[in-house]
Formats: structure tokens, C-alpha cells, sequence
């Protein structure tokens, strides 16, 4: 009980409080001066001299800059990413969510191909409230129309907010996570910047071509 | 009259001012406020005035505490702490202010309501009384009682029965406990806190604070480091502190002897047991580290004031790096290791006294050295007695090393 | 004189601090100490097994992910050689290393929570719980990498993983396996020499090892009691014939022994990790003739692994169908949650809340 091991303890906080905080902060970072001058661009005198207001705020720690959480490509978010053009409303990925959380009705649009009619996709809703991101619904896709998106900010006041409707998988940018998408990482792309993707470059397969199709539909009748 | 604050210029101001007393200690004056034969009103007035400034210069400092504590404990433990609120999160407490305010004041239905709110403001009490005997600086002081020592040990243990009340009045179990733990540890601690001043009383010759802190050729933790230790330990004990935080171990008890108490309740037990921290260091302080003296080039307040500044820290520092001991180790500490030290230190220091009745600068220098011999020897045969004693902890005796695990294969035993 | 006396009745939980979760006990005290103590469980019960009847066996990953929630990887590890044991499915090397390097950081992870949250239970005020928070998150990181999630990983499938991990995951890993044994020293500089610590944790909370033999306790906590009794070694899964570790085994049996073996074991895992690096290399991580929906032939099968907490078994039953006709987890907790009560009785209450730190029980997989 001399308790030379209580001060070693000691030691051990003392060194953590000179290495310095580790917290990564989010949604916005605290900067001191220096900070605040680089993300105004400017050097730290002419900060000082032509911004005084927000040089004192920064002095004395009130100055932010915007902040986001590192996060790896395959981040799998909320923001779903949908190619409406390429799901044939099959509904797998509706059938394969654990929780049964995808509603799809199709109709019929009355036009024929050559792999069978063409359904119109009318309702797909995914409650993300329920949602838990394991990407089942992606991976079952046989036609690659779905992707997981990297987004995780939707804090919204009721549940039914928390439903993606139809039109905002219509509307939104598709900026798929690599999930799944191998080639989309081999390619560095990164849906972190906001790059819009087309389906020919975040689908896994190539686009078939009229005569494949024909092809594969002559090989199953 | 006890008229001792006169020696602060402040107080004198506001005193003279006032009065139209002649007895010189005012020196020539052209004006007095009030007409002769109401010094006593003159007295009051500044004593209020001074307990106003006090009060408040404590109730903010705790405030300003919470804040460092909270901001210090984030870097120990590699993270920022409060930032958000003001500038680098100075606001938080205030902020945590207003929040306890507003919050709903439960009192549960079977407690017993006299005594349940009566506990907080009977906890505040001893801290403000406190207040009164400290020598903030040369001068500046409500009250010279020549009892002082003998006054901080009286009145901080009446917060025993606040902590009685809130864990009995609050009817629930686990601040049953809480108060139960605290009123162990603080009876306990109050043996060795006395008597670990003892030595300081016998060099300085003066149970009055302020003779204590003009004593202070060198400060009496030099001359004293036995006597510092047990009291530094004691008072960490006696405000409830990491490793002793037994009372309100929010892992075994939630929240102790306040777990029922919400609202501004709770935020005066919460306040209390700051000040009861500051206070502390300020004793320290005043007893220990010579109060306000000092070199000249800042006056004395200031430097009493910055010599609390390593003493809060390091109870900071060990609230973040230490765990918390049991309330029987707790217990055991005080009785079979900090009474004995405390004695060895009285006779240490009372055969010193009796070599050198009034000792100089150099011959406090000899009693320095000759404690610190003293103080090691003991602390290292005390700290012996201390393991294998403490059942139902299977001892471990002074230089056995801990075991470690042996890999898979060699057989039993292999270890240490 | 003697004094009169009667037990005082508390409930500890399911609302309490460091009951890690949801666990009632109903504790009998006289004065401070236990004199009985009744576990209740059952209130973050889910009804995984039932639920996994009426899901394809795919889709039951995402269910174990959610048991033992600091460990998923090892649940999903355990479910996935249960369902090949049962497929009769062979799983691609680089996904079984992939597998390993993913259970052992796990490993690494769930034995930081349950340090850390013991040493919060004997009232360190959170510091080395964030000590550990700091490490953990880079291993979480090197999870977000590998599969886009942190802790619900759904990242081990049949005959393999998921996907095969970035490039940049080898750099992090690398940093990663380089930083961390400074890291579990410094841990072992706070915690283990301290004298609070040593006096609170050492010769509290002995267990008899054929107790809990008996009682069929598995991992650590029989580590700690001197028993030599670890499924890596004594029935190598995957490739753990491939690398060689060692066991760290106390004789002690108190909850001081319980910590350091988890802080050794710490150790040893990054060895393994170390290892699979090294042996690791370029291949399929998957098996693409294994299809999404999975018809095992009729018949049972039950694989346990060394889980981070004890032996992690899944039962599985097929009829022959698309999902699962019975689904029986083995939770280490569970079984090792049976003894604290032989454990607890004649201890302090302080002692009682430490000495159900270091059976370290996640309740998520308890209930399940
Ligand atoms: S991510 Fe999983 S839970 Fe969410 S919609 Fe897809 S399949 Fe369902
Ligand atoms: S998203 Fe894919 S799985 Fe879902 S309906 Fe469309 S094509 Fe089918």
C-alpha cells in the first residue's frame, strides 16, 4: 500500500492531458485564429486587420467551421439510390428485407420487350425508420437498381417522415456507397463528394444488348 | 469590536466612510455618513457587505470550478469536455443553472417532507459558515476567531446531519446506504483531520488562522509534510472525493444520499459539495502553503488565490486517474493508518517544539528535514500495516509483485 | 447485546448504473452485505430464435448481429460456420482469413468494453473506459471500412465474407497493429499496478474451477480460473490451426485475474491478427455458387467458437427448407451469468457491482 503504482497512474492521465483530446467533432468544429483565418482565406494579419469581429470571436473560441464525420466509402446511409430505369419492379428486394420494410405496387404498362412486359413502378416506399442498413435489399437486386447511400442526418419529428417516397428516389442524386459496388472502389470513387453516378458505372453488370436479350429469351422459352 | 478586517484597505474604506468612530484606527477623516454612536451600524453594514462579497465570490467560483473540472477531467480522459456554450464552454455551467432550475421539484410520497427539504440548505450552511474564519489575504477576513482551527473541524461536521437527513428523509434504500457510508466516513475522518493539526497548532503556537498563516516563515508544508499528508488525505475523504467518493458511488448507489432529489434540491447538494471543495483547498492554503504570502509584486489576495489553483487541480487529477475504494478499506484506512500517522507526527513534532520553542526560519529549515525523514519512515512501516489487514481483501504484502498470467501448458504455480 | 436486524430488500435494475443493461438482481443485504441475490432477466428479450425460424438463412445474420451488440462480428462468425457445417458449404481462404481478422479485432474491442466498463463499476471516473472508447473506434473505423458499418456489421456470409476489404484497409490495419500494444500498456500502467485496484479486485470473488466446470462456464472467466480451456485451441475452427497463440491461464479465480486474462488475451489476438496478415492471400472471398437463398439438406448442426465472452454455439435445424427449422443460440453470457449468484453472497455491495463487471455479460445476448 506505499502506492508508487497510484502515481503512476498519475503519469498516465498527466501524459493523455499533454497529448491532447482526441474527440473528433461533429457537426461543427471548434477553431482557434489560425483555424478560423485558414478557412476564411486569408493570412492571420489581414484576418486580424480586415475581419476583426470574427478574428475576437475566433480568439476566444466561439469560431466553427463546418465539420463531417469520416466515413469510408461503404458507408451504408439512409439516402437509398434508386435507377428507376432499370428496376423492373420484381420486388426481391422487398421480399428479402428481414423486416419487410420496401412496398412496391406495380402496374402494367402495357409495353412489351423482349424479356416480358414492362411494369411501372408506382409506389416504392422504404421506411427507413425501421430500416437497418444491411443492405440485403442491395445485394438481392437482380438488376442492380437499387443502391445503399451514405447519408445519416435525418432526424425528422414523426415517423412518417422517415418513409423515402417514390419521388424522392425519383428526384435525388444518386451518389451510391461502394457497397457491393466493387468496381465503383477500384475506380476511387468516392460518394462522399457528391458525384452523380449513372447506372452503366454503379451497376455491377454490363448493359446487355438487344441481341443478349434476345438471346437469353430465345435460350429459356 | 472586533475590528481585525480594518488591515484591508477595501473594508477600511467602506468602514471609515461610514463611521464617525475617533478611536484613530481610521486615521484623520474629514466625512463619516453616519453620525457618531452608530459605529455599530458602520460595523454591520461592512460586515454584510463583506459577507455579500464573500458569498458570492464563492456561489460564482463554484460556477467557474464546475467549469475547469469538467474542461480539466475532459483533457485527463483525451477529450474536450463542455465547448459548445460560450466561449470554450464557459457558459455550460450556467447553462446546467437554469436547467436545474426549471426542473420539476419531486418530493417522493413517502419521504418525510421536514426533513427532506430541510437537508439541502442545512448542507449549505457549514460550507458559508466556513467562509468566515478564512484569511483570503493579509487583512481580509470576516472574523479572527482565535478558535478558528477548532471552528472549520466543528462546523464542517455538521454536514454529517444533512446527509443523515437527506438519506433518512428520502425513504429509499440506496440513499439509506449513501448516508450510512457518509456519516462512517466522515466520524472517522475527523479524528485523524484534528489531529493531523495538531503539529501545525504547536509550531504556530495559535488555534486562530490567521496567526497560523503569519507563522509561515516557511510554509508548513515543509515544515509539516506528515501532517499535510493525513490532512490532505482526510479532507478529500471528508468532501466526498474520488478515491472516496463512497457516499454517492454512482455505480453501487446511483447517486447516494441525493438520488431522490431533483430541481434546485439537488443543485444545492451539488453546490455545497463544490464549495466544500474550494473551501478545502482554501484551508490548505491558509494552513499549509502560507496563505497569501508571498512576493510582493502581486498583492496577497491574488496569491492565495493561485496557490488554491495546483491544490483543486490535483484533486481534479486524481478524480480522473484513480477508482474508488470500499467504504471498509475506506474506513480501515483512517483508523489503522491515518490515526497512527497522525500520532507519529504530534510526537514528532512535540519533541521538535520542545528543542526549539520558537523556532526561526533556519531552525524550521531542521525541522523540515528532520519531518521529511520522519515522514517517510512512517508512511513506509504504516503502508505494511495496511494490506493484509483490510479482510475480506486477501493481503498483499509491501514489494509482491502482482501476478501475471502464465501461457497455456506450463503448469500451475508457474507464476508469480 | 445483539442488535435486532433484518435483510434490506434493493433491487439493483434493471434501471441501474452498471448493470450493463437491463439486468435486475434482487439482493438481499444485511447491512453491506449480499446474503442472497436473485438475477431476473428477460427484459431485452427479442425473440431472435423464434424470429430466425421465419427468415432465410441469409437474413438471420442481420438477427445475430444483434445479440451480443459489442460482438457482432463474432456472433455472425459462429452463425456462418453453423450454416456451413449444415450446407456442407466450403469456405474460400481469403474469407476465412477474413473472418479470422475481423473475430480477433472484435475480440480486441469486446474485451476494451468489458474492461472498461468494469473499471467504471469500481468508480474510475470513466478514464480508462474513454482510454479504451479511443481504441475502439479505430478498430469501428477499420469496420466501417471493411463493410460500411460499425457496430450491426452483417459482414460473414456462407462459404465466406461479404466483400472483400479495400486497399487502404491493409495501411489502417497496419497503423492499427502498431499502435495498439503501446496502448494495452498504458491501460496496464493505469489499472494494473494500482494499489486500489490490487486491494479491491485481488481474492474477491473466487470461484472453485470444477465449479465452473461444472457449471459450464467457458472463456475468460475459466481462463482465470486455471483451466486450459479454449476452443482456438482445443477445436480449431477456421484456420486457428494455422496460427500460433498463446493462452493466457491464472490460478487465482478472482476478478483480478478475470481482468488481466482479457488484457492478455488482447494481446494474443492482435498476434493472431499479425499472423492472418501475414498468411493472407489473393483469392475469391466468396463462394458465387453459393446462392442468396440457401436449401441445407435435412439435419442438424451445432458449431461453438471461442467467442469473445465464453463458448458462442448456434444450433440449426433444417427441414430441408429455405429457413431455418429451429435456431438455438449457446449465449456465453447467459451460462455465465448462472454462477454470480454463488459468487456475489457474503460479498460487500461495492464488491457485488465489480464482480458482475468481470463475469462481463452483455445482455443483448442474455435475452436475446
Ligand atoms: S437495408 Fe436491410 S432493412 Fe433496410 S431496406 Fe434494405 S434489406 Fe431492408
Ligand atoms: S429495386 Fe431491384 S429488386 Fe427491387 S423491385 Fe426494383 S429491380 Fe426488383
Amino acid at each position: 500500500m506505499i502506492g508508487l503504482g497510484l502515481f503512476k497512474g498519475l503519469l498516465v492521465t498527466l501524459i493523455a492531458a499533454i497529448r491532447g483530446p482526441v474527440t473528433v467533432q461533429y457537426p461543427d468544429r471548434k477553431v482557434g485564429l489560425p483555424g478560423a483565418a485558414k478557412d476564411a482565406g486569408l493570412s492571420l494579419p489581414r484576418f486580424l486587420v480586415k475581419r476583426p469581429r470574427d478574428a475576437a470571436r475566433a480568439a476566444v473560441g466561439m469560431a466553427t467551421v463546418e465539420d463531417l464525420v469520416e466515413q469510408g466509402p461503404r458507408f451504408r446511409g439512409q439516402d437509398f439510390n434508386w435507377y428507376e430505369d432499370r428496376c423492373t419492379g420484381c420486388a426481391s428486394c422487398a421480399k428479402f428485407c428481414p423486416l419487410g420494410i420496401i412496398k412496391i405496387v406495380t402496374s402494367s404498362s402495357g409495353k412489351q420487350t423482349a424479356e416480358g412486359e414492362v411494369y411501372d413502378v408506382d409506389v416504392f416506399d422504404i421506411d427507413i425508420g425501421r430500416c437497418m442498413f444491411c443492405g440485403i435489399c442491395v445485394e438481392v437486386c437482380p438488376y442492380d437498381a437499387l443502391d445503399m447511400g451514405s447519408d445519416f442526418e435525418r432526424a425528422q419529428y414523426e415517423r412518417q417522415a422517415l418513409v423515402i417516397p417514390v419521388d424522392e428516389l425519383r428526384r435525388k442524386k444518386n451518389t451510391p456507397s461502394t457497397w457491393f459496388r466493387p468496381q465503383l472502389e477500384s475506380a476511387g470513387y468516392d460518394p462522399h463528394a457528391g458525384e452523380e453516378l449513372t447506372w452503366d458505372a454503379a451497376g455491377r453488370h454490363e448493359q446487355p444488348s438487344e441481341e443478349q436479350l434476345t438471346e437469353r429469351w430465345v435460350d429459356e422459352r | 469590536m472586533a475590528l481585525d478586517f480594518l488591515d484591508n484597505a477595501f473594508f477600511r474604506n467602506i468602514y471609515c466612510n461610514l463611521s464617525a468612530s475617533d478611536d484613530g484606527r481610521c486615521g484623520e477623516r474629514v466625512f463619516s455618513v453616519l453620525p457618531g454612536g452608530f459605529e455599530w451600524l458602520a460595523f454591520l453594514i461592512t460586515g454584510i457587505v463583506i459577507a455579500l462579497i464573500l458569498v458570492n465570490g464563492l456561489l460564482g467560483s463554484v460556477i467557474v470550478f464546475i467549469w475547469a473540472e469538467r474542461r480539466l477531467l475532459g483533457r485527463f480522459q483525451s477529450r474536450l469536455g463542455p465547448n459548445r456554450w460560450g466561449p470554450f464552454g464557459t457558459l455550460t455551467p450556467v447553462a446546467d443553472a437554469i436547467k436545474t432550475m426549471f426542473k420539476e421539484d419531486i418530493v417522493p410520497d413517502a419521504a418525510d417532507r421536514w426533513v427532506f427539504n430541510a437537508a439541502p440548505v442545512v448542507m449549505m450552511v457549514p460550507s458559508l459558515m466556513v467562509l468566515a474564519v478564512i484569511p483570503w489575504g493579509s487583512g481580509t477576513f470576516l472574523a479572527d476567531l482565535n478558535i478558528g482551527v477548532l471552528f472549520i473541524i466543528a462546523i464542517t461536521s455538521l454536514s454529517t446531519f444533512a446527509i443523515v437527513m437527506a438519506g433518512w428523509g428520502s425513504q429509499n434504500r440506496y440513499a439509506m446506504f449513501g448516508a450510512m457510508r457518509a456519516v462512517a466516513l466522515l466520524i472517522s475522518y475527523e479524528i485523524p483531520m484534528a489531529l493531523s493539526l495538531l503539529g501545525v497548532l504547536m509550531i504556530a503556537g495559535s488555534l486562530s488562522l490567521v496567526s497560523i498563516v503569519s507563522a509561515q516563515d516557511l510554509p508548513f508544508i515543509l515544515v509539516q509534510p506528515l501532517g499535510f499528508l493525513v490532512f490532505f488525505i482526510a479532507t478529500t475523504a471528508e468532501i466526498n472525493r474520488t478515491p472516496f467518493d463512497v457516499a454517492e458511488a454512482e455505480s453501487e448507489l446511483g447517486a447516494g444520499y441525493h438520488t431522490d432529489y431533483s430541481g434546485m434540491k439537488f443543485g444545492l447538494f451539488l453546490n455545497a459539495e463544490f464549495a466544500a471543495t474550494i473551501l478545502s483547498a482554501a484551508v490548505i492554503v491558509a494552513v499549509f502553503l502560507g496563505g497569501g504570502r508571498a512576493w510582493d509584486f502581486l498583492p496577497s489576495q491574488i496569491w492565495f488565490l493561485l496557490k488554491m489553483l495546483p491544490v483543486l487541480i490535483f484533486m481534479v487529477w486524481m478524480r480522473a486517474s484513480w477508482p474508488r475504494l470500499r467504504i471498509d478499506q475506506v474506513l480501515s484506512l483512517a483508523w489503522k493508518g491515518l490515526i497512527i500517522l497522525a500520532f507519529i507526527n504530534i510526537v514528532g513534532s512535540a519533541i521538535l517544539t520542545f528543542i526549539w520553542p520558537d523556532p526561526s526560519t533556519t531552525e524550521l529549515w531542521k525541522m523540515a528535514g528532520i519531518n521529511l525523514i520522519v515522514m517517510i519512515a512512517s508512511v513506509y512501516a504504516v503502508g505494511g500495516l495496511l494490506g493484509p489487514g483490510s479482510a475480506p481483501v486477501a493481503g498483499f504484502a509491501r514489494g509482491e509483485a502482482p501476478p501475471t498470467p502464465r501461457p497455456a501448458g506450463e503448469p500451475a504455480g508457474g507464476s508469480g | 447485546m445483539t442488535l435486532q436486524s433484518e435483510p434490506v430488500i434493493v433491487n439493483v435494475g434493471p434501471q441501474h448504473p452498471s448493470t450493463h443493461g437491463v439486468l435486475r438482481m434482487r439482493v438481499a443485504f444485511d447491512g453491506e452485505t449480499v446474503t442472497d441475490a436473485e438475477m431476473i432477466i428477460g427484459y431485452l428479450h427479442r425473440g431472435s430464435e423464434k424470429l430466425a425460424e421465419e427468415r432465410t438463412f441469409t437474413q438471420v445474420i442481420t438477427l445475430t448481429d444483434r445479440m451480443d451488440y459489442v460482438a457482432a462480428m463474432t456472433n455472425n462468425q459462429a452463425y456462418v460456420l453453423s450454416v456451413e457445417k449444415l450446407a456442407g458449404i466450403e469456405p474460400m481462404p481469403r474469407g476465412v482469413y477474413l473472418r479470422m481478422i475481423s473475430a480477433e479485432l472484435q475480440r480486441i474491442a469486446s474485451h476494451l468494453m468489458a474492461v472498461g466498463f468494469l473499471l467504471q463499476d469500481l468508480g474510475a471516473l470513466a478514464t480508462p473506459l474513454m482510454y479504451m472508447f479511443r481504441e475502439r473506434e479505430d478498430i469501428l473505423d477499420l469496420f466501417e471500412l471493411m463493410c460500411g458499418a460499425r457496430i450491426t456489421v452483417s459482414y460473414h456470409r456462407p462459404s465466406g465474407v461479404f466483400q472483400d476489404v479495400p486497399d487502404e484497409f491493409w495501411g489502417r490495419l497496419r497503423q492499427f497493429l502498431d499502435g495498439m500494444p503501446a496502448h494495452i500498456d498504458e491501460y496496464e500502467r493505469l489499472i494494473s499496478g494500482n494499489e486500489i485496484v490490487l486491494s479491491r479486485m485481488r481474492g474477491v470473488g473466487v470461484l472453485d474451477p470444477d465449479v465452473m466446470v461444472n457449471a459450464s462456464i467457458t472463456g475468460p472467466m475459466l481462463r482465470a480460473g486455471g483451466v486450459d480451456w479454449d476452443l482456438r485451441h482445443r477445436a480449431p475452427y477456421e484456420f486457428y490451426d494455422r496460427v500460433s497463440f498463446d493462452r493466457p491461464i491464472m490460478d487465482e479465480s478472482d476478478n483480478y485475474a478475470r481482468y488481466l486474462v482479457r488484457v492478455y488475451e488482447m494481446r494474443e489476438a492482435l498476434k493472431i491478427v499479425e499472423q492472418c496478415v501475414e498468411q493472407i492471400e489473393p483469392g475469391p472471398v466468396r463462394d458465387p455458387d453459393v446462392p442468396f437463398v440457401l436449401r441445407p439438406p435435412v439435419g442438424e448442426s451445432y458449431v461453438g467458437i471461442e467467442g469473445p465472452k465464453g463458448e458462442l454455439g448456434f444450433y440449426l435445424v433444417s427441414d430441408g427448407g429455405i429457413s431455418p427449422y429451429r435456431c438455438k443460440v449457446r449465449p456465453p453470457s447467459l451460462l455465465n451469468l448462472t454462477l454470480l449468484r454463488e459468487m456475489v453472497i457474503g460479498l460487500p455491495m461495492a464488491d457485488m457491482i465489480v464482480t458482475f463487471g468481470t463475469v462481463d455479460v452483455n445482455m443483448g445476448e442474455v435475452d436475446r
